[in-house]
């Protein structure tokens, strides 16, 4: 009579988020920061991108305590992330109770080969994606939300904006092949032939589609909202600025005026200093965070 | 009710499936985000998504006057999930901005958290079955005053009609089915 667990719960949650902010946080003092902000959800973690990237070393799934004290802190959502490939992080955040596992490129991938089967979990997961093949993977594994990699921790946006184009072409080149060919369209991008007949059907992604990887001003969410996302991911953006309370609440006004561009000038006035960033030229192949996943 | 203008509150979550609903149903959607749209609509919809953001939002670009306004002059409104929040007189030990337009107290995130999510049968007075779809969903602790109680799951109140105002703790938006569109149109004649 009751059914819980079903797709539909899962990527139901991910269309509740749509339109939102969801705030990467280290303590329950910047969950309330970002709760009070406006963010749809928060992402528990111990570390921002910024500083994993900073610190160097293998990034793991936080500490429980520290998911915990977050989860009691807010009342909207909590996600926390557990690494590529590993799936007992991935159990032991479902037996915290999380809303949402982001299995993440931030951390440190603990399979150089596989993803989490993510089908028999009854929390849902949301996985990043360079191009339109590697969503269609993550959601045949069971993913029931996207995101964009883009470049995690370096507050430049330029990543995201190229994988969010990249699958948006993508979708507009599969929507428009005749039937037979959409086997073959499967075969190029490796992604499973039903997904990518759905794909052709919808001329869009068949879940929620979020940017991440990047963002450090209302500017940029709005960009983002712009090229089609639904919703935005600010990782080390918010707490790596000046202000986190004020740059918090002018990225939430800015993703849902995306497309007015006279809020937005309002809004981005006087946020004080946005996180500094780095080039992604700088960044060796090896050390770029968007690499690590199959 | 074929044709009527009817607005989905576009601030956050899930208002474009409340717009294909809608479509489905002939009406005409039209997502809301300021005062001006507020008042070229013959009815709005408050979807599911965040409360605590929506409601934020609300009150930073001024949007709560001008609906709660539109109401009390006979604008049928109608809340699913946060937006069944929104337009609570109280909230069970919490305070947070909402429009206050319905007498009733409701439980946030009543059933517990995500894994505890849950798709169930639906007995809705003087309608056919359908399916309800209850995410990190609340329920209404208590009625009073004009507001009538339509549908209960789990012993819970998940449903409620005030004269011009309906409420309900489930996504009849996430479904193919509808029977609780077409009974909110209804209300618009």
């Amino acid at each position: 009579m009751y059914e819980t667990g079903t797709y539909k719960l899962k990527s139901g949650l991910a269309q509740m988020l749509k339109g939102g902010v969801i705030m990467d946080v280290t303590t329950p003092e910047q969950a309330r920061i970002a709760e009070t902000a406006g963010a749809c959800a928060v992402m528990a973690l111990e570390r921002v991108p910024a500083d994993i990237r900073a610190v160097g070393g293998i990034a793991r799934m936080a500490d429980p305590s520290v998911v915990l004290q977050i989860m009691d802190t807010v009342t909207i959502p909590v996600m926390a992330k557990c690494r590529i490939g590993h799936f007992v992080e991935a159990q032991i955040l479902q037996s915290l109770g999380v809303d949402y596992i982001d299995e993440s490129e931030v951390l440190t991938p603990a399979d150089e080969k596989y993803h989490v089967n993510k089908l028999p979990f009854k929390v849902p997961f949301v996985c990043g994606a360079r191009n339109l093949g590697e969503a269609l993977r993550r959601i045949g594994e069971g993913a029931a939300m996207i995101r964009t990699k883009g470049e995690p921790g370096t507050g430049n946006v330029v990543e995201a904006v190229r994988h969010i184009r990249q699958v948006n072409d993508e979708i507009r080149w599969v929507a428009n092949l005749p039937d037979e060919e959409l086997m073959s369209a499967g075969k190029e991008m490796s992604a499973p032939y039903e997904l990518v007949l759905e794909v052709a059907k919808l001329k869009r992604l068949p879940v929620v589609n979020f940017a991440a990887g990047g963002i450090a001003t209302p500017a940029d969410a709005a960009l983002m909202m712009q090229l089609g996302c639904d919703g935005i991911f600010v990782g080390s953006g918010i707490f790596k600025s000046g202000d986190p309370g004020r740059r918090a609440q002018a990225i939430v006004a800015a993703t849902t005026y995306f497309n007015d561009a006279a809020v937005l000038a309002e809004i981005s006035r006087d946020l004080g200093e946005a996180m500094s960033g780095i080039d992604i030229m700088t960044i060796k192949n090896e050390d770029r965070m968007q690499e690590r996943g199959w | 009710m074929a044709g009527k203008k009817v607005g989905v509150l576009a601030l956050q979550g899930a208002f474009t499936e409340h717009e294909i609903a809608l479509a489905r149903c002939g009406a005409r959607p039209c997502q809301i985000r300021t005062e001006l749209e507020i008042e070229a609509v013959d009815a709005l919809i408050i979807p599911g998504g965040e409360s605590t953001t929506i409601g934020k939002l609300m009150l930073s670009f001024g949007l709560l006057e001008p609906i709660r306004r539109r109401v009390k002059e006979g604008m049928p409104i109608w809340g699913t999930c946060a937006g069944m929040i929104l337009l609570a007189k109280e909230i069970v030990d919490m305070e947070q901005v909402r429009l206050e337009l319905m007498d009733i107290a409701v439980k946030r995130n009543a059933y517990g958290r995500q894994v505890d999510s849950f798709e169930a049968e639906l007995e809705v007075e003087g309608l056919q079955p359908s399916r309800g779809v209850f995410i990190r969903a609340p329920y209404v602790e208590r009625v009073w005053g004009h507001a009538h109680v339509l549908c209960r799951v789990k012993d819970k109140t998940v449903m409620v009609r005030e004269d011009n105002r309906l409420a309900t703790a489930f996504h009849p938006e996430l479904t193919n089915d509808l029977t609780i569109h077409q009974y909110f149109l209804r209300m618009l004649n």
